[in-house]
């Protein structure tokens, strides 16, 4: 059984790594559109998949975050990334299998995928 | 929507955006008498007795970007449709209350679905906010309150990668004890 104890072991085993962690400004964010109709369009879903394979890639640079509505409800969910130094993009219509390849090529390799962006989408 | 930890996640978003620093979930499944409850209190900014009044329409809203707000007349739209209800109560300066009830066994309910994607997503969206979650199936409960978790985390915070996956395996354990 998970006790309170575990937790205060595992809170001492990361404190070093969290201390070099803390004051990124520098990172990659992954903002979710998280309103009424993101949540009905599947944004819950989706953040759970960032979340998973940042955990998973131990990809300490990228914080996921929320946001509320984006105004484009019929593209719902919507993601922004935002790099250092880069122009945001946005991603429309969302879902667990875009965002396995958005963390390889574009978070980890640096080159957007084109096809799931908003300009894609409104061409 | 497809799941009611979907409707409590956007219920949530409410009491985050109402500026409250403590949130209660209460889900109370009593098979016996066929009920499922769900409560959700805060001690955000609350809403006039006027606005109360009207706040079930879709047409009251107080968000810009657009004119309607669909959250609570969502989930009371899934309540009726579940032979059950929804209540709001609220005090301007104090806080709000939102209950909702529908037939445990009815066929029009959707699932409980996934509360622990729900409660990692609201602490990712206001980590500062003290959330209490508790379920009760029959006679027992799971009590999951982020202000105990917090006590034992110190400096780290909550929202660590490796805190959050804890919590994720804490809850299962809680959840299935049920
Ligand atoms: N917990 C609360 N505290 C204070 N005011 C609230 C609370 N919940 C709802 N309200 C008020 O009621 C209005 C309607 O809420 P509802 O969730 O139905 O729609 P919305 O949040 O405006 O938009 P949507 O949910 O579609 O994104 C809100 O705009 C807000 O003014
Ligand atoms: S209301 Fe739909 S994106 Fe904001
Ligand atoms: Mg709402």
């Amino acid at each position: 059984m998970k006790s309170l104890a575990e937790l205060q072991q595992l809170r001492d085993q990361i404190s070093q790594q969290v201390v070099l962690r803390k004051d990124r400004e520098d990172g990659i964010r992954v903002v979710v559109g998280m309103a009424t109709c993101g949540i009905a369009a599947g944004a819950r879903p989706v953040m759970s998949a960032f979340l998973n394979e940042v955990s998973k890639r131990k990809l300490s640079d990228v914080t996921v975050t929320q946001t509320g509505c984006i105004g484009m409800c019929r593209l719902e969910p919507i993601v922004e990334i935002y790099m250092p130094g880069e122009e945001k993009v946005t991603y429309v219509k969302m879902n667990e299998e875009k965002v396995a390849r958005i963390v390889a090529e574009h978070i980890i390799n640096k080159k957007p995928v084109a096809e799931y962006t908003v300009g894609a989408v409104q061409e | 929507m497809k799941e009611l930890s979907l409707h409590i996640l956007d219920i949530v978003q409410n009491s985050v955006k109402a500026k409250a620093d403590k949130i209660d979930i209460i889900i109370n499944e009593n098979i016996k008498d066929n009920l499922l409850e769900i409560t959700i209190s805060d001690n955000g900014c609350g809403m006039s007795e006027d606005f109360l009044k009207t706040v079930k329409d879709p047409f009251s809203t107080t968000r810009t970007t657009r004119k309607v707000g669909m959250g609570i007349s969502l989930f009371e739209a899934a309540a009726i449709q579940s032979g059950g209800h929804l209540d709001i109560k609220s005090k301007l300066g104090q806080g709000t209350t939102l209950y909702v009830c529908f037939m445990h066994n009815s066929i029009d309910r959707a699932p409980i679905g996934n509360m622990i994607d729900t409660m990692i997503t609201i602490i990712l969206s206001a980590p500062e906010i003290q959330y209490v979650y508790k379920h009760c199936k029959n006679e027992k409960e799971f009590v999951f309150d982020t202000d105990v978790i917090k006590q034992s985390l110190g400096d780290i915070p909550i929202t660590t990668p490796e805190i959050l996956e804890w919590i994720k395996g804490y809850m299962q354990e809680g959840l299935a004890s049920l």
